[in-house]
């Protein structure tokens, strides 16, 4: 299925957001997620669906100001 | 009596960002340098298989100050109010430094989204230090949102011109006198740090005058400085200003007193 990963679009197989990580090789990262502009927590990834044209954000820590 | 921000003690009022910096080693010196026990952080995009969010965050880990993540760059309350829950899962604090930014020139907070995004996430068990203008109305609206802390800004971020409004920051400081006050942007100079602090303010938040000096290990402990001078000058208390001189010396016994034209 065709999804935005990070404002970039891409196929996947993933169903959910926890294997959509894996995939990615966020598997045992310091990293956080939104689906369609919500909070999905690191406990909530493995039973969150993934559904055609899906905005994902993954995220890490980062320099800020 | 030292800084406090919801509850806890931070024992310098020089609040450091961690970007721009030359390298991570200078950053890491720099921070060091300085005493701050409070950085500014921030979440990013990670791209398929990278590693670069662990490998800052390893950095950061070892200065073993507190982190003050921040939404910068969010133009909406619901990308500020998502960005502030993936920053406390991330960090594992529930501090958020919130910005909600107008428009891309000046990086002015938006104020109308900032208040309803500040009363969202104080709700929601946040504590919210929100980057503000120095308006008084927006300043008692955040704290009628639950906000314990108020940031006004000194000049827009990163432009390095010190207090535009200094008299707007006074205001603030005598109508909230209970409520921790930073000056978070624009500060350019340790004298202007200075003078924020003499002015009563709790702290100084700043990022692009260390990082971005010539030698910023030197600027940060310049700015610390700077801030510890201000801030006893403001305990101290300093002496009203007048518009007429008034000797220092005593005028009793100068010599030559009231002889008249002695030539």
């Amino acid at each position: 299925m065709k999804i935005l990963v990070n404002g970039e679009a891409m196929r996947t197989q993933a169903k959910t957001l926890g294997e959509l990580c894996a995939a990615l090789g966020h598997g045992r990262c310091k990293i956080a997620t939104a689906r369609n502009g919500d909070f999905v927590p690191a406990t909530r990834r493995a039973d969150t669906l993934i559904a055609e044209n899906d905005k994902i954000e993954i995220v890490a820590p980062r320099q800020g100001g | 009596m030292m800084l406090e921000f919801y509850g806890t003690q931070i024992s310098s009022r020089l609040l450091i960002g961690t970007a721009l910096y030359p390298s991570p080693q200078i950053l890491s010196d720099a921070v060091k340098a300085s005493g701050s026990k409070l950085v500014t952080v921030s979440v990013r995009r990670e791209a398929a298989r990278a590693r670069s969010g662990q490998g800052f965050w390893e950095i950061i880990k070892q200065l073993d100050v507190c982190v003050l993540p921040n939404t910068a760059g969010c133009r909406t309350v619901k990308e500020a109010v998502t960005t502030a829950r993936m920053a406390r899962e991330l960090f594992e604090t529930d501090w958020i430094k919130l910005e909600v930014i107008a428009n891309d020139d000046t990086l002015q907070p938006e104020i109308f989204g900032l208040v309803e995004a500040a009363r969202i996430l104080n709700d929601d068990g946040f504590k919210v230090f929100p980057y503000m203008t120095e308006d008084l109305g927006v300043a008692e609206k955040l704290v009628a949102a639950g906000c314990e802390v108020l940031m006004p800004w000194g000049a827009p971020i990163g432009s390095g011109q010190g207090l535009a409004n200094p008299l707007a920051l006074r205001t603030m400081r005598s109508y909230f006198p209970d409520i921790p006050l930073v000056v978070d942007a624009g500060i350019g100079k340790p004298s202007h740090a200075a003078r924020a602090m003499e002015m009563g303010y709790d702290a100084i938040l700043l990022n692009t005058a260390i990082a971005k000096a010539g030698d910023p290990v030197k600027m940060a402990k310049s700015f610390a400085m700077a801030i510890d001078a201000g801030r006893l000058a403001y305990e101290a208390g300093l002496m009203e200003p007048r518009d007429m001189a008034s000797p220092s010396t005593p005028v009793a016994g100068t010599p030559f007193f009231k002889l008249g034209d002695a030539s």
